[in-house]
């Protein structure tokens, strides 16, 4: 077994100084009736050579996005990942460490993550941002939550526009601590909906730009509401890469910015891992979820960094803590971070706005097809198109055709009334050919 | 002195400078100081080559950025330096044992990194359809094969993202079972004294009151205090086996039937697992839930505090009610059940997004893979060989928690030996990193007074050990000599000495920020 240094000789010595006559006596606190006398049936050890073949074997029945013309987005966005990005997660001290609790010897990770929440913070135009959170859903989840322990009231408002899923895990994980969750119905530009809903028991109004049907909007006058009724605003961006170009949550006023870091340095990964992204006012800071990193200095004065206000967090507070998160997302925050020290804010801008040109040429050939409709009003790199019939059955036959059109709404949300609708992301990997490839097969089917 | 034939000296001199040198740059040698990627000056940079827009943005006229974004980019060779010096302050698996108990730091096999890069995994969309993703809910299918198998459970819910959003999944579960049998009036959770921290946070979280049930002196869970304190106001009870004391629950079978004859469910915190896999099935030991760190029993990366993986595997009672979406098979191959068809109607809602850690999952696939059922045992075996081994050579010097019976897969030790030496376990812990090893779990779990939790894996060789164990007991004899200074002082040989926590913690600077004099960050408003 490669994998096991100890060899028969080293274990025999090894139960002599420990005075035991075999392995089963370090187990005799198992009652007997619970002990396994051999191996489950399941195979035996295997070689490199075997696993790589079995695990290259299910790789190789999947059409990855790189694959050919490829249109999907809802959450989850194909982008080019430098190859810098990669080659430093592999180094050993940052891939095989662990939360950094002897901060003395993991100053790296925590000099990384101090620079991720400046990061963060930057890019949300928020004032303080955590070391990263599971992913953007749960992220959302979390802000929900913390609105609660801020405002002191029970009822969240979700704009119709928030990504299905979110909304699914924010009720799921909201509602089972006691919490209200309304949400409206959906619809291309539902953002100013929730306005109507708002009320003194309102704790937080969650709004998403770009929506999942790709819509931007400005949510100042959304804050201004939610503000003179004494809730606080979450702003959820599920494209990090269209921070770059928009306005910030923070100027336009959100109280919690959340995000889906995925877009920079991570990758699809067929949904996970990803990292959350957690920005919030400071005057909040005391009762944000998960790790957060800060500066001090060391005994002979250096500058060094640690985590803190743990006071906070499951270990020290246990059932008073402010959430029971334990871990980050650690790789995944070095990651983003590392792309984003690579692209910078000019960089950063550049990329936003070759998506944005990239959509524009994507959502004008979409546009002169005969009954396609382009419903998103202004978008990002990413938008909604009423097409003629199933939405889904169009993107398989497309997929037949070796295509990933793009996610049918029915997928995210079968109860929308929308299954004729389709969702199309154009990103800097989206080369003119695709969209040609693209529009030749939609018109073939499209008849 | 020795020259060679152009004068250049090639034995050191007699007179070379001893300890107190100090560099002119404050650098030390390989091991420089780095500054914040903020402090150069590197705001309109950019380390990324990208072609012009097709199209402006006027499009988006009052929607854009007002002022640009204002964060450094540094060209392509700035970066890896930067990140490559940051890289050389952290202690990692890979350069020496890392006894954290409970955290399970063994070794992360290098060809599960490269098959979970495999652009048929890596490069998939989430919601791409189906049929294009075949192969990647096969994996899902196996890997819950396994867990099930390995388990003795009849059902798994892959999709939580870590252990502590694991035992929420498990939790959720319970309370949904609870509500379709009309068993609303539950809201208690029994937890031992030594649970993790996480397990009475996620109760709370979920809405349960939390009472704690006592110990006993050989560090198990009271079964006379469980029994009084089970009612039907208990909706669980939830408890690690192995314990955070390294131990095996013995009473664990009259533990599960107290539980269930109160009518309540047993969430087994499995971050344990570890030690028993392939030796022992939970689901013969009547546990109703209980997750799976992926990153510690099955390896996947710590990565300097995640990802991990924590998937929940659920009893027969509690399988209706796991969170969508899971993998079935059909006519057509695999598919992905979501929340809103019938076969789902219970499910009590969605963990995450997608469908969790799948990059993970490859690893874990990979890692059971490569170890099959044969190699897992032997890898619970021999990670409890090495504890044992730990805490028979470390006794002589150090006092073991528990000193009677074997451990589990970690060693505890308390610190009464310490006594009257003025060096507490903070002290220890941090002379263990001039030593070159990275400190133990401290003060962890909170019934053992100082606690010392050692666990080293099965990655570690004889060797390796001998060289630990004899590093301790020379510090431990060191300690028992009156050097006290080594420990009180400790680390010295760190690329920083100890930090002030609680400074950090009373002006909080959580952020860098651009002031006057271009360097220092302002602190956020003081408590």
């Amino acid at each position: 077994m490669r994998y096991l240094p100890l060899d028969e000789a080293d274990r025999r010595h090894m139960l002599g100084v420990i005075g035991a006559p075999d392995v089963d006596a370090l187990f005799a606190d198992v009652p007997a009736p619970a002990r396994l006398s051999g191996p489950v049936d399941l195979p035996g050890y295997a070689g490199e050579i075997e696993v790589e073949r079995e695990l290259a074997g299910l790789a190789a029945l999947n059409r990855p996005a790189g694959a050919g013309p490829f249109f999907c987005g809802a959450g989850a966005y194909k982008h080019h990942v430098p190859a810098t990005v990669d080659h430093i997660i592999q180094r050993s001290e940052f891939l095989t460490s662990y939360t950094p609790y002897q901060p003395e010897i993991a100053q790296g990770t925590l000099q990384v993550l101090f620079e991720f929440q400046t990061q963060v913070a930057a890019l949300t135009g928020m004032e303080v941002a955590n070391a990263s959170l599971y992913d953007g859903s749960t992220a959302c989840a979390e802000a929900v939550m913390m609105s609660r322990r801020v405002t002191r009231r029970r009822k969240a408002v979700l704009s119709g526009g928030l990504h299905p899923h979110y909304a699914t895990v924010t009720h799921t994980i909201a509602t089972a601590e006691g919490m209200e969750i309304t949400r409206r119905p959906a619809a291309v530009d539902a953002e100013a909906d929730v306005l109507a809903a708002i009320d003194s028991d309102t704790a937080c109004v969650v709004v998403q730009t770009p929506n999942v049907f790709g819509t931007v909007t400005d949510v100042t006058a959304i804050a201004e509401a939610a503000h003179a009724a004494g809730a606080l605003l979450v702003v959820v961006t599920t494209e990090a890469v269209a921070l770059g170009l928009l306005k910030s949550p923070g100027e336009m006023g959100a109280d919690i910015a959340v995000a889906e870091g995925q877009s920079l340095g991570v990758g699809l990964n067929f949904g996970g891992p990803y990292v959350g992204l957690f920005a919030c006012r400071e005057k909040f800071v005391r009762q944000m979820p998960g790790r957060l990193c800060g500066e001090t200095v060391d005994a002979e004065g250096r500058r060094g960094f640690v985590l803190t206000l743990s006071t906070r967090e499951q270990h020290i507070r246990r059932e008073k803590a402010t959430s029971n998160i334990c871990t980050n997302s650690g790789l995944c925050a070095l990651a983003f971070s590392i792309h984003m020290t690579l692209l910078g804010g000019t960089g950063l801008r550049r990329l936003a706005e070759v998506n944005h040109g990239r959509a524009r040429t994507l959502a004008g050939a979409l546009a002169g097809l005969p009954g396609v409709e382009v419903l998103t009003p202004r978008f990002f790199n990413e938008v909604a198109v009423r097409v003629p019939g199933s939405a889904a059955a169009l993107v398989e036959a497309l997929a037949g055709e070796g295509i990933l059109a793009g996610v049918p709404v029915s997928r995210l949300d079968p109860t929308a009334g929308m299954d004729d609708v389709l969702l199309l992301a154009a990103t800097e990997t989206t080369s003119a050919a695709d969209i040609e490839a693209l529009v030749a097969a939609l018109s073939r089917r499209i008849r | 002195m020795s020259l060679n034939s152009v004068g250049r000296p090639t034995r050191p001199a007699a007179d070379a400078p001893a300890a107190g040198f100090a560099s002119l740059s404050g650098g030390r040698g390989l091991l420089q100081d780095e500054a914040l990627i903020f402090e150069r000056d590197s705001w309109e940079g950019t380390g990324v080559d990208l072609p012009s827009p097709d199209a402006g943005a006027e499009d988006l006229a009052g929607l854009v950025r007002a002022r640009p974004l204002s964060l450094p980019g540094l060209s392509e060779p700035e970066t890896v330096r930067h990140y490559v010096r940051l890289s050389q302050k952290n202690h990692a698996i890979d350069l020496a044992l890392y006894p954290l108990g409970s955290c399970t730091m063994k070794h992360n096999p290098r060809l599960n990194e490269k098959l979970a890069r495999l652009p048929g995994f890596a490069d998939l969309h989430p919601l791409a359809p189906v049929s294009a993703v075949q192969g990647a809910l096969g994996l899902m299918d196996r890997l819950s094969h396994w867990l099930k198998t390995l388990t003795g459970m009849p059902a798994v819910a892959l999709s939580p993202k870590a252990g502590a959003h694991g035992e929420l999944c498990g939790l959720l579960a319970i309370r949904a079972a609870h509500a379709a049998a009309g068993q609303t009036q539950r809201r208690l959770v029994l937890t031992p004294t030594s649970a993790h921290g996480t397990n009475p946070a996620t109760a709370a979280f979920v809405g349960y009151e939390v009472v704690e049930i006592g110990q006993t002196a050989d560090g198990r869970v009271d079964l006379a205090d469980l029994a009084a304190k089970l009612s039907d106001e208990v909706a669980a009870i939830m408890v690690t086996n192995p314990n955070t004391c390294g131990l095996f629950e013995r009473d664990i079978l009259e533990i599960s039937r107290l539980t269930h004859a109160a009518g309540a469910y047993f969430y087994c915190d499995g971050a344990n697992f570890n030690a028993i896999v392939g030796r022992v099935r939970p689901g013969d030991l009547g546990v109703d839930a209980m997750h799976i760190n992926l990153h510690k029993t099955f390896s996947t990366p710590h990565g300097g505090g995640g990802p991990g993986s924590g998937p929940v595997v659920l009893s027969q009672a509690l399988a209706p009610f796991a969170p969508t979406p899971w993998v079935v098979h059909g006519p057509e191959g695999f598919k992905l059940l979501e929340e809103t068809e019938a076969e789902a109607a219970q499910a009590f809602g969605r963990m995450t997004a997608f469908h969790g850690q799948m990059g993970m999952y490859v690893r874990a696939y990979a890692y059971m893979l490569s170890h099959g059922a044969d190699g897992l045992r032997q890898a619970a075996e021999d990670a409890v060989l090495n504890a044992n081994y730990i805490k028979a050579r470390l006794s002589g010097v150090m006092s073991a928690a528990f000193p009677d019976g074997p451990c589990m897969h970690e060693a505890l030790f308390d610190d009464r030996w310490l006594e009257g030496t003025g060096i507490t376990t903070l002290d220890f812990a941090k002379a263990m990193i001039d030593e070159g090893f990275h400190p133990m779990t401290m003060y962890f779990p909170l019934v053992v007074h100082g606690a010392m939790l050692i666990e080293p894996t099965e990655s570690e060789s004889l060797a390796e050990l001998d060289r630990f164990c004899d590093a301790l007991l020379g510090l431990a004899r060191a300690a028992l000599a009156g050097e006290t200074e080594r420990f009180t002082a400790a680390p010295h040989l760190a690329p920083l000495r100890r930090l002030d926590e609680t400074l950090a913690a009373r002006k909080p600077r959580l952020t860098w920020r651009k002031t006057e004099t271009g360097v220092a960050p302002a602190p956020l408003a003081a408590e």
